[in-house]
């Protein structure tokens, strides 16, 4: 993420959740062309709905320059209810309810900004649903 | 006829309370609330801007509307906040929605009625037969400088409304525009927030443009106060909405629905329409609503609206404003909103 071209590129997935879904029945976000599971080259596209599940999850503390300003957070690893595998900030929500299990929403957010006058980069985070 | 098929408001979660910013500046928090007559105003979070807050509205707006978003034509966003000074917001939001590329998008300013004038020109659209669907959205992440009035009020929320020809769920009956150049208002280039008129935003302008707008649509449409369900006004604070609807003869149990001003603040480009937004939560078939919006500089757009029978079909597809306002809110102290709202310098 960060310059305008890779912010361009990665518009379908981080924006509307655009997730392959090869014939073998595995769902990669963000994109790739080769399945993990069989080798196969073939998928469709497909949009992800946003729900999905808490795997596990992280708080962190020490973060790099682009995160300090929302400095604690959590990152959680996600299992869409299409399958889909994929890690993602979690935003507006208190830490005691982010646990492994809980039901969580993609939203759309800012993730981080090339200073004051660069590339505002908007993608997904999660928020956990009560 | 024309009308709106579908809408969505959206406010971020976190808030904080009109006394805890009254005490920060060694303001009687009483007497602030009863003058300005809000208890407490929505902040953004610190992921949101006007962006993502008309990204959620209009996401609920189709939610609602259960259309395909490539068959909306137009998307305006109006806002005083618009993330970048040159560079769309427009193209962003329809790329999230999967709207486009075949559509055409603008931003909109002009104060607090940008949002209601994205709604004018969507209607307009759609009535002339140039397309089937348009959409029109009013979102801020209002400035209010430290200190100033302003800062009592100027909050975060937005609204989306997707006109069309069919399954309307509420018909346009009648339209009307008032403006004059009125110098209440103003934020120059580069400048990080607001300056204002004090008691000049009042008289001269904001009842001014209310007070004509509401009568000349009220008199095209040959309808009186006694006619609508719900009113709703502008709303800078609780006092003006109010004294603009007693005038024009409005009872308080009409304009009580749309007085979100007391939980949400103003949120400039979002406020009277997210207000509007209550009502059509509410509002029941054969109903009419009317709103006025207002935006310094000056101007007022006017719409009446009337229910139709599909309206209830879509007011639980989203979540109600009301319950928004209300449920789930993170308070935050002035230390922590001023870094919200990056009120302090950061060296990074």
């Amino acid at each position: 993420m960060a310059n305008s071209q890779r912010y361009t590129r990665e518009i379908p997935h981080r924006f509307r959740l655009e997730a392959q879904k090869f014939d073998d029945g595995f769902i990669s976000l963000p994109n790739r062309y080769i399945s993990p599971i069989s080798g196969t080259r073939n998928f469709e596209k497909i949009n992800l709905s946003g729900k999905g599940t808490i795997l596990s999850f992280t708080i962190v503390h020490t973060p790099s320059d682009q995160f300090k300003l929302v400095n604690p957070y959590a990152v959680a690893i996600i299992e869409t209810e299409e399958g889909a595998r994929l890690t993602a900030m979690i935003t507006d929500t208190a830490f005691e309810d982010i646990k492994i299990g809980a039901k969580v929403e993609l939203i759309f957010r800012k993730m981080m900004q090339e200073g004051l006058s660069g590339i505002i980069n908007y993608g997904y985070k999660a928020i956990v649903c009560k | 006829m024309v009308g709106i098929v579908g809408y969505g408001s959206y406010v971020p979660r976190y808030s904080i309370k009109i006394s805890t910013i009254a005490d920060q500046w060694g303001d009687d928090a009483s007497s602030i609330e009863n003058g300005l007559l809000l208890t407490e105003k929505t902040v953004p979070g610190r992921d949101e801007d006007s962006l993502t807050i008309a990204v959620q509205a209009a996401k609920y707006a189709v939610q609602r509307a259960q259309i395909d978003p490539q068959k909306i034509g137009a998307v305006y966003i109006g806002s005083e906040s618009h993330p970048y000074v040159v560079k769309p917001s427009g193209t962003i939001l329809v790329d999230a929605l999967g709207i486009g590329p075949n559509v055409h998008t603008a931003d909109f300013e002009f104060a607090c009625k940008a949002g209601s004038e994205a709604m004018f020109v969507a209607y307009s659209h759609v009535k002339s037969g140039n397309m089937e669907y348009a959409m029109g959205i009013g979102a801020d992440t209002s400035q209010g400088a430290p200190g100033d009035a302003l800062e009592f009020a100027a909050s975060a929320g937005g609204s989306a409304f997707i006109f069309g020809a069919e399954n309307v769920i509420a018909n346009v009956i009648e339209t009307h525009s008032f403006a004059t150049d009125t110098a209440d208002f103003w934020r120059r280039e580069a400048q990080m927030y607001p300056r204002h008129g004090g008691r000049f935003t009042g008289d001269p302008a904001y009842f001014k443009h209310v007070l004509n707008a509401t009568r000349i649509v009220m008199e095209k449409a040959n309808l009186k106060a006694s006619d609508f369900a719900h009113a709703v006004f502008h709303m800078p604070n609780g006092r003006f909405p109010r004294k603009a609807g007693k005038i024009m003869g409005f009872t308080p149990e009409q304009m009580q629905q749309g007085l979100v001003v007391s939980l949400m603040g103003n949120t400039y480009s979002g406020s009277s329409i997210t207000g509007f937004s209550a009502i059509l939560d509410v509002l029941k078939p054969g109903e009419k609503a009317l709103l006025v919006s207002f935006g310094s500089g000056a101007g007022s757009d006017a719409f009446i609206f009337e229910a139709t029978d599909k309206i209830v079909d879509v007011q639980n597809k989203a979540p109600h404003i009301w319950e928004q306002l209300k449920n789930n809110r993170m308070y935050l102290t002035y230390g922590q909103y001023v870094a919200y709202r990056k009120k302090i310098q950061f060296n990074y």
